[in-house]
C-alpha cells in the first residue's frame, strides 16, 4: 500500500495549488492551463489555479482570501526557485493564518521552462513536480521558525578600501568591528596608486586618513598580519579564528618613532620591498610604505640576521630600549572572535603576465606591469613618483598595452572593467611626468562610468595616441634604424587595416584582475560558493548583490567582481548596511530543519554522535539513548540519513515526506 | 627505447642532408631509428585546408601502421623530424582521440585496409628524444670535437612548439639551445626563435617569405651568429635558398650559413664530414667549423 493511502484514511487535508505564469518565463514552455487541470484531479486538491504573476499583490490576495474560503490546510505554489520568493510565500500562508510550513513550492522555472526545449517534456515535468510535492505536503506538519539572539559585533575580512569603508560606517553606528588583513598593513591596492581616475585625487590624499580614523576608531580592532582560519557556528553566532603571524614588534608597546629601522646593522636597505614588487629595497626590519597602518614596523624573519644566525648584535633592540617594542621571541597566536555577521572584502589579484611571454614580461627589462608603474608614480615610492627606465635615465616613448589576460579565450575570458581607465590615467600621468609619446593599444574603449567618457577625451586632447588592436608581441627584433635599441610593439591597427610596430622605451602592460590565488579556500572556510571563473557569488545578481547563501555572511568589493574604486566603496556601504539591519533586528529567525531523535525508537547505537559534524550529538549513559542538542544541529541531516532504526529524524525532511515526494515523482512508472 | 621513424617526404629529397646527419648522430648516440614500412604523406599543411577529414586519415594511416609495425603493447613513439610532419601527425592522434565526429569515419575507413588505431602511438620530434630520453649528459658524453666559441642561433619554427607545446615553451623554447651547449657552443638570446619562415608559401607569395627569411636571417647575423641552426626541412629550404633573392631586395644582406641542428652535432662528435651531408649546403659552413672534421682535430674558433 502507498503512504498516500495510508495518509488519506486520516485526516481531512485540503491542498490548494497555484500554478503561475511568469509572464512568459513558465506560460511560454509549460502549457499551464493543461498543468491546473491535473493538479485539480490529484487527491486531496480542493482547489487549483492559474495566475498570470503568483508573486503580485492580486496573486497573493487571491491565495489569502482562498485559503480562508476553501478552509486549506495545505498550500502549494508552483512557480520560480524557493530562492527567489519561498519567503514570500510563507508570508501569504502566514498572514492568512495558516503555519508557513504547511507549504511547499514547487520550482517549475529553472527546474523546468527554462531548462527543458520541449513544452511536452516541459508540460509533463511540471505535473510530475506537482503530483511529487501535492504527495509530500500530506505529512508536513506545524513547525515554529528557531529564533536566535544577534550578536553585535562584525569581523570584516580584507583591510582594503572595501574593508575600511564597511568598518568606518560599522563602527560609526556603534557596531564592534574585527579588521582583519593578512599583510602588515590596512590600504590594500588603493594604498599603492599615485592618482584615482577620473578626477586625478591623489590615492593616499583620500586613503589615509580613512585609515588613521580605522586606528583611533573606539569601535574598530584592527588584526593585521593576520588571517582567518576557521568559521563555525551561523548567522548571528559565528566563531571565527584568526592565527596573528608573528611581527616581532609588540604592536602595544610601540610608539612607532621607527628609531629600529634606523639602527638595524644594514645601514642600506637591501631587500626588494614586497609592496613595491620588488622596485624598492628594504631592511629586515620595515614598514612596507611610510603611511602604513598599525605604525607598527615588521621583522621578516627570512633575511634578519639574529633569526639566520642568531648572532646579530640586535641593534633594534638597543635602539628600543625601554620601550621595550622589538620581541623576537613572538610566537603565532590563535584568536577566537564571536561576531553576529562577516563581510568578506578579500579583494583580488593581478594576472601574472610571465603566463604571456610574447609580451616580453621577464624577459625585457623595461617591460612593466600597471602595478609597477603605481608604485614608480608614487611620491613615496621606489623613485619618489620619476617614471624611469631601468638604467635611470626618462623614457621618450612609452606604449601601454590594454586587456593583458583579459577578454582572452587562454586566459581569463572577462573584462577586467578597470583597466581601460586606469590605462587612461597612467597614460596622462606619463604625460604630465616626462612628455613622452604615449601610445594605448586597446581592444574597445569602455569608459562608461561618471566623468570617465570626458577623461578619455581629455587624454586624447592631451596627445595621448590610441591605437585599436591587440598587440601581437613585443620584440627587441630591430628591423629599422628607428627600432634600433627599442622595444618594437607589434600590432594589426584594425582601424588603419595594417599591421604596425611601433617602437617605444618603455611598455606597461594593462594587466586584469582576477581572484585571489587562495579564494576557493576562502569559499569553504565561510561557506559561499563561487562565480565563473572563481569570483565570489552574490545571492541574486540584482536584488541581492552583497548577500550570500550563507546568512550573516556579505561580500563587499572585488572579491565579487573586478570593480573600480567608486563601485568597490558603494559596495562596501550596502554591505555595511546589511550588517546593521541583521544586527539592529537583534533577533532571527532560523529555518526549523533540525534534527530530533524519537527517544522510543534509538537503540543507543550511538553511530550518529561520531559522525555529527558540530558535536550536537551526546549518549546519556543512564538512558542509554543519544540526545540531540537543537541550538548547536545545523540541519545538516547526516544523523537522519545514517540512523539503522529511523530513531533520528530532520523536520521538513522526515522520512514520510521524503518516501511520499518519491512515491508522487515515480507515481507515473509504479 | 625502441623508436619508429617517420621520415616525412621533404627529407627523402630536399632535406636529405637532415637524414644522413640525424642518423649518423642516433648511431652514436646508441639510439636508432627504425623506419616505418609502407609510410604515406602525412598530407602537411596544405591537405587539410582543403579536406579535413581525408587528411586526418592520411596522417592516421601512419599511425596505425606504427601500431602494426612496434614491439609495445603499450605506447608507440614514432619520431619525424620535420615540423609540418610532426604537426600533422600530432593533429591526427589529438583528433582521433578528442573528436568522436572525426575518429568515427576515419577510424572505419583504415579498418577496410585491415589497419586500426589506439590512439597508443606518441609523436616525438628528435630534439624531444635528444633532451628528454637520452639527455644532454649522454650528449656531452659523446662531444670528441667540442666546439667552444661557435656562436649559433637556434631557429625552432612555429610548427615544432605551436600549437601543441608537448616538449618546449611554446614562445621561448629552449630545448634546441641545451643541445648546441652541450656541445660546447655558444647560443645567441633572440626573439625570433619561433617566428614563422612562409613555410609552404614560398611556392605562392614569395615576396612575403623573402622578407620572413631576411628579417629572421639579418637578425640572427646581428647578434653575432655564425650559423642558423634549424630542426625542420622547410625551414631549412626557405632561410638557405631565399638568400641570393634577398640580397637582389637588400643589398647590404649578409649571407650567413643555415645547418641542421644534426649536422652540428655530427661534427661536434667529430664524425666525417661527408656523412653529414655538409657537402650538401648551398651556403658553405664556416671553415673553422669544417677544417679537420672527421679527423680528430681541434675546433679552432675563428
Amino acid at each position: 500500500m502507498l503512504l498516500r493511502d495510508e495518509f488519506s484514511k486520516n485526516g481531512d487535508i485540503r491542498i490548494g495549488v497555484y500554478v503561475c505564469d511568469c509572464g512568459t518565463n513558465i506560460a511560454g514552455k509549460v502549457r499551464v492551463p493543461e498543468v491546473v487541470e491535473y493538479a485539480g484531479t490529484l487527491p486531496h486538491v480542493v482547489v487549483a489555479k492559474e495566475y498570470k504573476y503568483m508573486c503580485s499583490d492580486p496573486g497573493q490576495d487571491m491565495i489569502r482570501r482562498e485559503i480562508k474560503e476553501q478552509k486549506l490546510n495545505r498550500l502549494l505554489v508552483a512557480a520560480c526557485s524557493p530562492h527567489v520568493h519561498e519567503e514570500t510565500f510563507r508570508n501569504v500562508a502566514a498572514q492568512a493564518g495558516l503555519n508557513p510550513f504547511l507549504f511547499q513550492m514547487v520550482n517549475i522555472r529553472e527546474l523546468v521552462s527554462w531548462v527543458t526545449k520541449d513544452p511536452d517534456k516541459a508540460t509533463a515535468k511540471a505535473k510530475d513536480m506537482i503530483r511529487a510535492a501535492a504527495n509530500r505536503v500530506l505529512f508536513h506538519e506545524e513547525l515554529e521558525p528557531l529564533k536566535y539572539h544577534i550578536k553585535r559585533n562584525v569581523v570584516i575580512v580584507g583591510g582594503g578600501i572595501a574593508g575600511i569603508h564597511a568598518a568606518l560606517l560599522l563602527a560609526d553606528s556603534g557596531e564592534h568591528v574585527y579588521l582583519v588583513e593578512r599583510e602588515s598593513s590596512i590600504g590594500g591596492h588603493m594604498a599603492m596608486f599615485d592618482k584615482t581616475f577620473p578626477t586625478l585625487d591623489c590615492a593616499a590624499c583620500i586613503l589615509t586618513p580613512k585609515m588613521t580614523m580605522v586606528k583611533s576608531h573606539p569601535n574598530i580592532t584592527i588584526m593585521s598580519y593576520s588571517e582567518v582560519v576557521e568559521v563555525n557556528g551561523f548567522v548571528g553566532d559565528f566563531k571565527v579564528k584568526v592565527r596573528k603571524k608573528p611581527r616581532y614588534v609588540d604592536e602595544e608597546n610601540c610608539v612607532g618613532c621607527f628609531e629600529c629601522i634606523d639602527a638595524c646593522v644594514f645601514k642600506d636597505a637591501r631587500y626588494p620591498n614586497e609592496f613595491d614588487f620588488g622596485l624598492g629595497k628594504r631592511k629586515p626590519i620595515y614598514m612596507p610604505f611610510p603611511q602604513a597602518v598599525p605604525p607598527v614596523p615588521v621583522i621578516d624573519a627570512d633575511t634578519c640576521i639574529e633569526f639566520k644566525t642568531g648572532k646579530c648584535p640586535k641593534e633594534c633592540l638597543k635602539a628600543c630600549g625601554e620601550r621595550a617594542g622589538i620581541d623576537f621571541a613572538q610566537k603565532e597566536e590563535i584568536v577566537e572572535l564571536e561576531v553576529g555577521s562577516i563581510i568578506v572584502a578579500t579583494g583580488f589579484d593581478s594576472f601574472d603576465p610571465k603566463k604571456m611571454p610574447q609580451y616580453g614580461y621577464g624577459i625585457y627589462s623595461n617591460v612593466y606591469t600597471s602595478l609597477e608603474a603605481e608604485r614608480l608614480f608614487n611620491a613615496s615610492g621606489p623613485t619618489a613618483g620619476e617614471l624611469v627606465l631601468r638604467d635611470g635615465s626618462k623614457p621618450k616613448s612609452v606604449g601601454i598595452i590594454h586587456c593583458v589576460g583579459s577578454r582572452d579565450e587562454n586566459h581569463n575570458r572577462w573584462c577586467s572593467r578597470v583597466c581601460c581607465m586606469y590605462s587612461m590615467k597612467l597614460a596622462h600621468l606619463v604625460k604630465e611626468r616626462t612628455n613622452a609619446d604615449v601610445f594605448n593599444f586597446y581592444i574597445d574603449i569602455r569608459a562608461a562610468g561618471k566623468g570617465y567618457e570626458e577623461f578619455y577625451n581629455r587624454t586624447m586632447e592631451e596627445g595621448v595616441q590610441y591605437i585599436r588592436g591587440k598587440v601581437a608581441e613585443v620584440t627587441d627584433n630591430a628591423q629599422t634604424k628607428d627600432e634600433e635599441g627599442k622595444l618594437v610593439i607589434r600590432v594589426e591597427d584594425t582601424l588603419l587595416g595594417m599591421i604596425r610596430r611601433i617602437p617605444v622605451d618603455m611598455v606597461i602592460l594593462s594587466v586584469g584582475l582576477e581572484p585571489q590565488h587562495d579564494a576557493l579556500e576562502v569559499t569553504k572556510m565561510f561557506n559561499i560558493s563561487c562565480s565563473g571563473g572563481g569570483w565570489f557569488m552574490e545571492r541574486h545578481p540584482k536584488l541581492a548583490p552583497v548577500s550570500t547563501m550563507s546568512g550573516g555572511v556579505f561580500l563587499a568589493g572585488a572579491c565579487q567582481a573586478p570593480k573600480d574604486i567608486p563601485d568597490t566603496v558603494a559596495q562596501a556601504g550596502a554591505a555595511a548596511s546589511e550588517a546593521l539591519a541583521l544586527s539592529h533586528k537583534g533577533v532571527i529567525e532560523v529555518e526549523p530543519n533540525t534534527a530530533f531523535i524519537d527517544e522510543t525508537l534509538c537503540s543507543g547505537c550511538q553511530v550518529c554522535v561520531g559522525l555529527c559534524p558540530y558535536s550536537a550529538i551526546s549518549y546519556d549513559q543512564e538512558k542509554k539513548i543519544s540526545i540531540l542538542n537543537q541550538a548547536l544541529c545545523q540541519g545538516c541531516g547526516v544523523c537522519a540519513g545514517a540512523c539503522p532504526s529511523g530513531a533520528a529524524q530532520q523536520h521538513l525532511f522526515n522520512d514520510s515526506q521524503l518516501m511520499a515526494e518519491i512515491e508522487g515523482a515515480l507515481a507515473g512508472v509504479l | 627505447m625502441d623508436y619508429l621513424y617517420y621520415p616525412g617526404c621533404s627529407i627523402k629529397e630536399s632535406g636529405i642532408a637532415y637524414e644522413e646527419s640525424l642518423t649518423a648522430i642516433m648511431d652514436v648516440l646508441n639510439t636508432p631509428l627504425q623506419e616505418l614500412e609502407d609510410w604515406n604523406c602525412c598530407g602537411a599543411t596544405t591537405c587539410i585546408s582543403v579536406e579535413s577529414d581525408e587528411a586526418i586519415a592520411l596522417a592516421s594511416r601512419n599511425l596505425a601502421l606504427a601500431e602494426k609495425q612496434s614491439n609495445s603493447k603499450g605506447t608507440v613513439d614514432l619520431v619525424t623530424p620535420c615540423n609540418a610532419c610532426y604537426l600533422t601527425l600530432m593533429r591526427a592522434t589529438h583528433y582521433l582521440s578528442e573528436r568522436q565526429d572525426i575518429a568515427g569515419k576515419v577510424l572505419p575507413a583504415l579498418d577496410k585496409q585491415g589497419l586500426h588505431c589506439d590512439n597508443r602511438v606518441r609523436i616525438r620530434h628528435p630534439l624531444d628524444v635528444l633532451v628528454n630520453d637520452v639527455g644532454v649528459k649522454a650528449i656531452s658524453d659523446h662531444v670528441r670535437r667540442k666546439l667552444t666559441g661557435l656562436k649559433v642561433a637556434c631557429y625552432y619554427g612555429c610548427q615544432m612548439v605551436r600549437p601543441y607545446a608537448t616538449f618546449d615553451d611554446p614562445h621561448r623554447p629552449t630545448s634546441m639551445d641545451q643541445v648546441m651547449k652541450a656541445l660546447g657552443a655558444q647560443t645567441i638570446d633572440w626573439s625570433l626563435k619561433t617566428k614563422c619562415c612562409g613555410a609552404a608559401l614560398g611556392s605562392l607569395l614569395p615576396d612575403i617569405v623573402e622578407q620572413l627569411c631576411h628579417d629572421i636571417l639579418r637578425e640572427a647575423e646581428k647578434r653575432g651568429a655564425e650559423v642558423v641552426v634549424t630542426g625542420c626541412p622547410l625551414c631549412h629550404f626557405n632561410l638557405e635558398s631565399n638568400q641570393s633573392a634577398i640580397r637582389k631586395r637588400h643589398p647590404d644582406f649578409k649571407t650567413i650559413p643555415v645547418a641542421y641542428f644534426s649536422q652540428i652535432m655530427g661534427l661536434g662528435f667529430d664524425l666525417p664530414p661527408k656523412k653529414l651531408g655538409i657537402q650538401r649546403l648551398f651556403i658553405p659552413l664556416p671553415a673553422s667549423l669544417t677544417a679537420g672534421a672527421g679527423k680528430g682535430g681541434e675546433y679552432v674558433t675563428a
